[in-house]
């Protein structure tokens, strides 16, 4: 079981709170998380990774653990914290417009 | 009685507002989809109670709603656009090429016809049909096939922002796209020709006359006259009565030649409705004078609609997709401004009163008359 928190904008998109859980079959990734997400909520579906490049859409972060890992290739392992659960992984709207 | 809905997309949510076809008592429902642009909302004319909506934001990108109520509650639908192939390249603002990348929906238009056909207008400038209610998007590619290399975006982007079908002939279709023009297809998106002969734009090409490369604002079709249609240009209104072979100007009287919007009324083909806007430079109405004008000659002798509107220190812009009509007797018209006003007429632009006057910014208008 995997803790994701998600901006307030997509949480209202998909009707969830903040935290959710998720079961991640294949559970290594940011990209593993976010096929789960887009799987269990398909209301997301493009809304984080853009669905035809696969890349992480421009304003979105990815933070756990203290790190920044946006710049990081989304197939990267994650924290090991983040895989049992420990620690969230946070999905940020990035701070723009003024 | 009948009823009206009119639907408001804003930058920052959408709002539904109704009333009995009296149309001076009227209540607003919304936000709905709050914090997120709302490019075009727009009703199935098949099904009135099907309604799509464009919501989109820098961060998160291009949502797809529908609903099967009327609006009372709503469900995400396909939001995947890709473009057919490879994506070639278009013009850029500094004349270089750019690949095509899909950004947002700027128009939903679904079909006369089918129910579950619906069209969407994108930038960068495409267009997609949805044959199952908006689940999935197929671009229909010829239409970037007509010199696309030469297409350039406007202020606002490249985007194609209106999508016209002809009723009698459901597969004659008519896009408009800024920077490109105006484009037709007579076999329902296969094939496509650039229809800009007459448009002039002498200030923004080397060829003033050029076969595409126009900022063709918005344009209009009344269902009763398929091959007239009206145009509102970057600079000049314009009218062609040949399906768009030709364009001639048809500014006549008003007071500045820009503007976005334009709309027909909906019993009387030949009386047109514009929102004159100073310029390109000063996006607000000449004089700080909020004025609709009417033609009811098609164009050329242009009258000035004021009662109700402010006649001093206005300054709103109103934007290309925010007028419309209802289908009611007499005409009831519709138009939102930047300024968060929607201001209907219920006796066909003689007088005006607001509806909703504190709204986020509005982008779009569109109505549904209901019985």
């Amino acid at each position: 079981m995997i803790r994701v928190i998600l901006p307030v904008q997509l949480c209202s998109l998909a009707n969830v709170n903040r935290e959710i859980k998720l079961e991640v079959k294949e559970l290594s990734s940011i990209s593993n998380v976010i096929d789960a997400l887009e799987e269990q909520l398909p209301m997301l579906r493009g809304t984080i990774r853009d669905q035809v490049s696969q890349q992480r859409r421009p304003f979105i972060r990815f933070f756990a653990c203290g790190e920044d890992l946006s710049q990081d290739p989304l197939t990267n392992q994650l924290p090991e914290k983040v895989l049992t659960g420990e620690e969230p992984l946070r999905v940020v709207g990035a701070m723009a417009g003024g | 009685m009948s009823k009206v809905r009119v639907l408001v997309g804003t930058h920052k949510g959408a709002f539904v507002l109704t009333s009995d076809g009296k149309r001076d008592n009227w209540e607003i429902r919304g936000p709905h989809f709050a914090g997120w642009e709302i490019y075009d909302i727009k009703g199935s004319p098949v099904n009135p109670e099907r309604i799509y909506a464009s919501q989109s934001n820098g961060w998160f990108g291009q949502v797809i709603q529908r609903s099967n109520d009327g609006g009372e509650s709503w469900e995400t639908v396909g939001n995947k656009f890709e473009y057919d192939g490879s994506p070639d390249t278009h013009q850029y603002y500094d004349g270089s090429q750019r690949p095509w990348q899909f950004k947002r929906v700027w128009k939903l238009e679904p079909s006369l016809i089918e129910p579950e056909t619906v069209y969407a207008g994108v930038e960068d400038a495409a267009l997609f049909i949805s044959s199952d209610g908006g689940q999935n998007w197929q671009e229909l590619a010829g239409l970037r096939r007509v010199k696309g290399d030469l297409w350039s975006p406007g202020a606002g982007g490249l985007c194609l922002h209106t999508i016209i079908q002809d009723r009698g002939d459901p597969k004659r279709l008519f896009t408009a796209i800024s920077a490109a023009g105006v484009f037709r297809t007579n076999d329902a998106g296969q094939t496509w020709q650039a229809i800009n002969r007459g448009l002039h734009s002498g200030g923004e090409l080397p060829d003033p006359s050029a076969e595409v490369g126009h900022c063709v604002h918005c344009i209009a079709m009344h269902p009763a006259h398929p091959g007239v249609l009206y145009m509102q240009k970057h600079w000049d209104v314009m009218r062609s009565d040949d399906a768009g072979e030709l364009w001639y100007e048809i500014s006549g009287n008003l007071p500045s030649d820009f503007g976005y919007t334009i709309a027909i009324h909906a019993h009387e083909p030949q009386t047109i409705y514009v929102v004159p806007i100073k310029s390109d430079s000063e996006h607000f109405p000449p004089e700080g004078k909020l004025r609709v004008y009417r033609s009811r000659t098609g164009g050329n002798e242009w009258e000035a609609l004021t009662k109700g509107l402010p006649q001093t220190d206005c300054y709103v812009n109103v934007y290309r997709s925010a007028m419309a009509v209802d289908s009611l007797d007499p005409c009831g018209l519709y138009f939102g401004t930047t300024g968060g006003q929607v201001y209907a007429s219920a006796d066909s632009g003689d007088s005006w009163m607001p509806i909703a006057r504190d709204l986020p910014a509005v982008l779009s208008v569109e109505v549904q008359t209901l019985p």
